[in-house]
């Protein structure tokens, strides 16, 4: 920043900080500041009687003490159940994965990595819908078990809760394993052979020095599966079968089919504070971890 | 050497890094009780050779023994052995309290005992009042302390230092040495001390190995070592040396083409035969007088030559001095102030008894003199 041929006045600096900020800026109040201000608007008013806002109605706050009623309380609960359940797997496959990484020659880690954000390169929907050809009643997997003769009639695969966790754990894998893959990388292996040196078999070490080391980056993966396992609705619209009902398909439901926008504002305003809580959780235990290096 | 049995034997220990070769065949004896120090220049394996007896390196060949057991099979964590990182290595994420106290957990020693030789040791390094302070909160010769301290507190067999004093200052530095050699001689640790500090290996060490490229060339006691280096990169390297390149003469003296006849030892009485030879002289070992008003020799002088630099030392004076004919000056240590300035004609002489010949064609061959030396 102070570098020492820069020697340009305060007005120019001053430009070229406008000029660097601006388009990101902009794109921040076109697609986030104005939407979010029309939703929390709609969040106060009433539905039309043909969809729409009733605004001649007035102001209101029966939207947000709709939210209280157990049918909506028990759709976050199921939705916190599946998202936690696939971070904590997303975490389980995804840990040992990013430490394998890490464990090999530098060439084959490039590779490798590669290799993890691979699915990303194929449409999102295109990948969902694969799974239904593996899961569902005629599909690869029910077929090749009957044919070796595991089991006599299909397994009801599809349109279950596990359908959609194994969905969203396909989805979101990757965003595990790399923070997981950089922060495992990070640890400096001097550590430890200090740890091996002072007697601490390797899973000590393990326990003792690289998991504590990588928590940063845990936490981080957590949150990066977490959070848009918790708002999506595309997995359990087509591998639930609208059985599972989560908060996404709540809040596309009010728009798209029950028209009450602004009780659907309520539900989007509701997730978006939950995982800005999230967020700041998040920031603040990093934020500890990070400090004692 | 010493009469003590060895605890580590170290035979022909090789290790090569791709197009380096860190460790070249090395041969060490290293005694129980003993404090051994590594000297020799960056690169030529000290640290390699550390981490091959920590267990953390694995060498291409030879065999480490530990009281006549096998150590190379032995993983790193079941070895009785500690390093002191050169990095330090320090746990991050761990108080100074926690890293000093992480070894001695792994032993499953009982709390209190823990927290008291946590508490002795922290004091023995002087950091006493920073045992809460995270290593990131720490000085760099404060974590160089944390670092010897978590290694001296699990009071392994052996002790593996790397440089353990470098970023001291010298009042620190001074303590911690004489704490090291209470260690050696009232827990009967046994020290093995990578130091740069030549004056350092010196004072501390018992015995001292001068490495070179990943080879031993000499292991000696430091006076040992001072007085009789064996051959010319051992000479240049340990202390300062005037060396003088010529041809032994069968009668006594080295001539030198161009200069004239230097005292040295008598060829046969070193061991070698007339012939090609170098001569090593220590500065301290030359006299200095100045030349009478005429510019006239005197009777015992060897060299004349010109006052090119002098330096002060508080106890003593560096003078070089350049003689027609060499290509390099010759230093000369006196006690106190020099009595002469730059640019005075001075002679110079020394005693036969104050030289040594430590190379010849025959010991060249033997030693490896292919290493290109211009002290
Ligand atoms: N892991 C490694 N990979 C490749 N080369 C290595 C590795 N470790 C050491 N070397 C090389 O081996 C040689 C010896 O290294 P070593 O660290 O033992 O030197 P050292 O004597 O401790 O030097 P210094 O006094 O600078 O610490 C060096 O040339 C170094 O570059
Ligand atoms: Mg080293």
């Amino acid at each position: 920043m102070s570098g020492g041929r820069l020697k340009a006045g305060p007005a120019v600096r001053a430009r070229a900080r406008l000029a660097l900020i601006g388009p990101g800026f902009s794109y921040l109040v076109v697609l986030l500041v104005l939407p979010l201000a029309l939703v929390i608007g709609y969040s106060v008013f009433q539905r039309g009687r043909f969809g729409g806002i009733a605004y001649e109605d007035g102001v209101t706050g029966d939207n947000f003490a709709r939210l209280a009623d157990p049918l909506y309380a028990g759709v976050l609960t199921d939705s916190l159940r599946i998202a936690g359940l696939t971070t904590v797997l997303a975490l389980a496959l995804g840990y040992p994965t990013a430490y394998a990484i890490t464990r090999l020659p530098a060439r084959w880690r490039t590779v490798a990595l590669v290799l993890v954000v691979l699915p990303f390169w194929t449409n999102f929907l295109i990948r969902t819908y694969a799974w239904i050809v593996l899961l569902s009643s005629e599909g690869v997997v029910n077929s090749a078990l009957t044919g070796i003769g595991v089991i006599d009639r299909p397994l009801e695969l599809l349109y279950t809760d596990t359908a959609v966790v194994v969905g969203l754990l396909y989805a979101y894998l990757p965003l595990m394993v790399l923070p997981l893959y950089s922060a495992i990388e990070r640890v400096d292996p001097r550590l430890l052979e200090a740890s091996a040196d002072l007697g601490a078999r390797p899973v000590r070490t393990f326990l003792s020095v690289t998991l504590p080391l990588t928590l940063p980056g845990v936490l981080t993966g957590c949150v990066f599966v977490f959070v848009p396992s918790l708002g999506n609705f595309v997995v359990p619209e087509l591998l639930g079968g609208g059985r599972t009902v989560m908060v996404g398909n709540l809040i596309r439901d009010q728009f798209l089919s029950a028209r009450d926008w602004p009780f659907g504002s309520v539900l989007a305003l509701a997730l978006m504070a939950f995982l800005v809580l999230l967020l700041m959780a998040q920031a603040w235990a990093g934020q500890r971890l990070g400090g004692r290096r | 050497m010493s009469p003590k049995p060895a605890l580590v034997r170290i035979r022909g220990v090789s290790r090569r890094f791709r197009d380096t070769v860190a460790l070249d065949g090395v041969d060490l004896d290293i005694a129980a009780g003993e404090f051994f120090a590594l000297l020799g220049p960056s690169g030529c394996g000290k640290t390699t050779l550390l981490r091959v007896l920590a267990g953390l390196e694995h060498p291409d060949s030879g065999t480490v023994t530990l009281d006549g057991r096998d150590l190379l099979s032995v993983p790193a964590h079941r070895r009785p052995v500690n390093l002191m990182f050169q990095s330090y290595a320090l746990f991050p994420h761990m108080s100074v309290e926690r890293n000093i106290a992480y070894g001695l957990a792994r032993e499953r020693l009982p709390r209190a005992e823990i927290r008291e030789r946590v508490a002795a040791v922290l004091a023995t390094v002087g950091l006493g009042t920073e045992a809460r302070r995270m290593p990131h909160q720490l000085s760099g010769g404060q974590r160089q302390r944390v670092a010897l301290a978590r290694a001296i507190v699990k009071r392994p067999r052996l002790l593996l230092l790397d440089e353990p004093l470098s970023a001291l200052d010298k009042n620190v530095r001074a303590e911690m040495q004489l704490e090291l050699k209470r260690l050696q001689h009232e827990a009967g640790i046994t020290f093995l001390v990578v130091t740069h500090d030549q004056e350092e290996a010196m004072s501390l060490a018992d015995r001292i190995a001068v490495l070179d490229r990943g080879r031993v060339l000499q292991v000696d006691t430091p006076v040992g070592l001072y007085r009789r280096p064996r051959g010319r990169f051992v000479a240049g390297f340990v202390g300062s040396n005037n060396l003088f390149r010529g041809r032994l003469r069968a009668s006594g003296g080295l001539e030198v083409p161009g200069v004239g006849v230097l005292p040295a030892p008598v060829g046969a009485e070193a061991g070698a035969t007339a012939g090609a030879a170098i001569v090593a002289v220590r500065p301290e070992g030359v006299r200095l007088a100045a030349a009478d008003a005429h510019g006239t020799v005197g009777a015992e002088a060897v060299l004349s030559g010109t006052v090119l630099d002098v330096s002060f030392h508080g106890g003593s004076s560096r003078i070089a001095v350049t003689v027609a004919g060499l290509e390099t000056p010759v230093l000369v240590t006196t006690s106190g102030p020099a009595t002469v300035t730059a640019g005075a004609r001075v002679t110079l002489s020394w005693d036969a008894d104050s030289a040594v010949l430590i190379e010849t064609e025959e010991t060249t061959r033997k030693v490896g003199g292919e290493t290109p030396c211009d002290p």
